[in-house]
């Protein structure tokens, strides 16, 4: 089915039929930017999905994992609704994903936590690795994988690794894994959302973060102790 | 193949804050200077403009502007004992690269070094007794004073147009200013910053409690203003993305907005960016620096530069490691004590205090500038009595926020899930309504906290990485405990709504949370070459023409900030060079 769909949205675009990562990224990167300027309502449902990397299974995954971690409530839409699961597939397909800035000589040795992230896996191999992990985990807890769970069992696994109880039977922690995987959750909620995630400027609503253009020169006397209720903007509304 | 190329007057290694003031001092003194730097060029209108500055998710945690750890980094181990990995992503700090450095996107913070600051182990032997140092700790006198480096802090804020109060001209106490700071000769450029609500609070519950706050002295201009070089700088607009962002107002005083644009067009400078240094090339008979290879890393071809001069204003990391790899000068060896190269690497110990949450008020956290908010420094250096506290030195506690960026600068009261419906509402309620009170202190040098070259790791071009051995001791722990009961006093008086209990770091130095870019030490300035490796002047003593700048000469670290006082020692060392070296080359001081 996906097969379909990414030389269907290649032609939509006039993007070349090669639909090399990159590439890919920035076709869908940007009627999304344009319409968080035309359409303020949340998540357009007819955008049709296209991955860069997440599998199937991957996929259903985050996107559970999205909607435990930031769940819909009266302040956004689900996790999946605010973009977390396209901010993340983009996000490990991409260049931060497959190592860049990231140390990679060998040995690789055991090490304690102080001395910071010591594998040899690229973050796209980490979450893959993590995914799988989480899953068999949830399969001998619960006899399913963690998106068939229900929300209040999915919360419980979820409280399981991020205190590092669940025992991912060898490999990294659990709670490794939960580090890493609320930090790309958070990073898509509040990033801009040019990059996917945050859509609607959703999260930014939510806490009150005007964004762009961010220039207060006046307004830090004039605002002193008073709420700030302009914007959001972002990157695309100032573009 | 190496191709020679011409000889120049002077060559400089890294275009950030020294290297450049160097240049320009240098080619205004006749000579021609050619400036290699490993990144490529970084000018304001291209590369920090709006809307694309304003990318968190780029700048501040895929580290754009940063050193690239997939080419260098270095290895951390927290006892000679124990084996060294590499720091594969960077977390704890955050070195710079292209030009401009890490003044391109740092916060701005710009401090005078305290009187006492200059003389720890004297000023601390004299006042309490030899024994108040432990065996241990190596803590040494800079072998300057204030009153010498005084007109070339004098100089460096003029030039960056530092906006703060004075509390001390010329021996005159002024309210409102840093009451313990040295005698200065002049007032600073500008006025102080406007003050966010944090700032307010914190001021008046220091006061009430009989403490002397005072506005954080700021590179972030709060007023347009033009430099004695001519260069021009706008008025801060209180963005809140200074740190880890380049400044599109060219409100912040960088190498790229406050030297560059004089320098650049100097015909007695030329520029190489993507110049990668690889070596010194050192000749032990006549004991200096002949000339300095490098890679082209647009080609991969190496040159040889040879100069009369060279000055190697890096990073702490590169400067200390380049003088390892070119064998100039005795590693540090921390069995025995002896040789130099290596020593007294030092850090900076931060976060000792607590948060304030308030349900009744707005701290609108995003409207802030990199330097930004009130400090007081009663309990900093030897401010104060240190009799049977069982630590030595201190550290400055302000209160406020240089930042709401979403992504980093978020916090939620005690007890607050991580995630899911409660971390919502509770984010949702206090992302505008908190700020921290905390002290950061002074880190001194110990006998087993040092830098050498790793055994096993290497950069990308084949040198093996810098190794640091380094952990926390009793001094730190000790002042952490103090700063945060003293945070917390103060923080108290300001009736927070919800207050969480009084933290500071510890267990193993943990080089994953970003804490400061202020490492220091490695090639340690001081009189006597059995204990140092620059002089007085920063003059290698191994290399009489060679000249190291930056925060590698600190023989151990003070609790402000370094970028001041690394600053004025590079106007200072400037004018030795051009008043009396290019006259007379040779060594400046007797070993």
């Amino acid at each position: 089915m996906a097969d379909e769909k990414i030389p269907r949205r290649d032609f939509l675009k006039g993007a070349g039929a090669g639909a090399a990562g990159a590439a890919l990224a920035t076709a869908a990167a940007l009627p999304q930017a344009t319409q968080a300027v035309a359409a303020p309502a949340p998540a357009a449902a007819a955008e049709p999905e296209v991955w860069l990397t997440l599998t199937p299974t991957e996929v259903e995954f985050i996107k559970a994992a999205a909607d435990t971690i930031i769940p819909a409530d009266e302040l956004t839409p689900s996790g999946t609704d605010c973009g977390l699961a396209v901010f993340i597939d983009r996000q490990l397909g991409g260049g931060f994903g497959n190592g860049a800035r990231l140390y990679r000589q060998g040995p690789f040795l055991p090490a304690k936590a102080e001395l910071g992230y010591q594998l040899a896996l690229t973050p796209r191999e980490f979450f893959r690795a993590g995914i799988t992990a989480a899953n068999a985990w949830c399969v001998k807890t619960y006899g399913k994988e963690f998106d068939r769970l229900t929300p209040a069992q999915r919360e419980e696994a979820f409280k399981a690794m991020d205190s590092g109880k669940a025992d991912f039977n060898g490999g990294f922690t659990s709670a490794f894994f939960f580090d890493n995987l609320l930090q790309i959750c958070m990073e898509g909620f509040f990033a801009d959302p040019m990059y996917g995630g945050n859509k609607d400027k959703v999260a930014w609503k939510m806490i009150g973060f005007p964004g762009l253009p961010a220039s207060y020169r006046d307004e830090i006397k004039t605002y002193f102790n008073k709420k700030y209720d302009k914007g959001p903007l972002s990157i695309a509304d100032f573009s | 193949m190496v191709t020679k190329l011409k000889e120049t007057d002077a060559v400089v290694i890294g275009m950030g804050w020294t290297g450049s003031i160097l240049s320009r001092e240098l080619t205004k003194a006749g000579l021609n200077v050619v400036g290699l730097e490993r990144g490529s060029m970084r000018t304001p209108r291209e590369d920090f403009t709006i809307p694309q500055i304003r990318d968190e998710l780029k700048y501040g945690n895929r580290h754009e502007l940063f050193q690239d750890t997939a080419m260098e980094t270095v290895s951390l181990r927290h006892t000679t004992r124990d084996t060294a990995l590499p720091l594969r992503r960077l977390g704890s700090f955050l070195p710079g690269n292209n030009v401009g450095g890490a003044g391109s996107h740092w916060n701005g913070a710009t401090w005078r070094r305290l009187e006492a600051d200059y003389m720890v182990r004297s000023h601390y032997t004299q006042k309490y007794g030899a024994k108040v140092i432990p065996a241990d700790m190596t803590v040494q006198d800079f072998g300057v004073t204030y009153a010498d480096m005084e007109p070339y802090y004098d100089k460096f804020e003029r030039l960056c147009g530092i906006s703060g109060q004075a509390g001390n001209l010329r021996g005159q106490k002024i309210d409102g200013g840093n009451p313990f700071e040295g005698p200065r000769s002049n007032h600073y450029p500008n006025k102080p910053l406007a003050r966010g609500l944090s700032s307010v609070l914190f001021d008046d519950a220091a006061k009430k409690l009989g403490y002397h706050p005072f506005p954080q002295p700021s590179a972030n201009a709060s007023e347009a203003y033009t430099n004695f070089e001519g260069a021009t700088m706008g008025q801060c607009v209180y963005c809140g993305f200074c740190e880890r962002y380049g400044c599109e107002s060219n409100a912040k005083a960088s190498p790229n907005v406050n030297i560059l644009p004089v320098l650049m067009p100097d015909p007695r400078f030329e520029l190489r960016t993507n110049a990668y240094v690889k070596k010194l090339n050192y000749d032990r008979r006549v004991k200096k620096v002949t000339s300095v290879t490098y890679i082209d890393t647009r080609t991969g071809e190496e040159y040889e530069q040879p100069a009369g001069i060279i000055i190697l204003a890096a990073y702490v990391f590169n400067n200390t490691l380049l003088m390892l790899y070119s064998g100039i000068g005795t590693p540090y060896d921390p069995v025995t004590g002896r040789g130099t190269v290596g020593k007294n690497y030092c850090y900076q110990y931060t976060g000792s205090g607590v948060t304030v949450f308030f349900d009744d008020k707005e701290t609108n956290p995003f409207m802030a500038a990199g330097a930004f908010g009130t400090i007081m420094d009663d309990f900093n250096s030897d401010n104060f009595d240190h009799s049977g506290l069982g630590f030595i030195g201190g550290g400055h506690i302000s209160a406020g926020l240089s930042n709401g960026r979403p992504i980093e600068t978020r916090q939620v009261p005690p007890g607050t899930p991580r995630w899911g419906k409660d971390w919502k509402a509770a984010t949702a309620k206090y992302y505008r309504r908190w700020f921290t009170v905390a002290g950061t202190a002074c880190n001194y040098a110990y006998r087993d906290n040092y830098l050498d070259l790793d055994p096993t790791y290497k950069d990308a071009i084949g040198r093996p990485l810098l190794r640091m051995t380094f952990n926390w001791k009793e001094n730190d722990y000790k002042i952490g405990a103090f700063l945060s009961q003293k945070s917390a006093e103060i923080a108290r008086a300001m009736n927070p709504t919800i207050m969480t209990p009084p933290r500071f770091r510890t267990g193993d130095y943990d080089s994953r949370p970003y804490q400061s870019t202020h490492n220091t030490g490695g090639t340690i300035m001081g009189t006597d070459p059995k204990t140092s490796v620059v002089n007085k002047y920063l003059q290698a003593w191994d290399a009489s023409n060679l000249f190291i700048m930056g925060a590698s000469t600190f023989p151990q670290n003070q609790s402000y900030n370094p970028t001041g006082p690394l600053g004025a020692s590079a106007y200072w060392s400037a004018n030795k060079i051009v008043t009396d070296y290019i006259k007379n080359p040779g060594p400046l001081m007797h070993a």
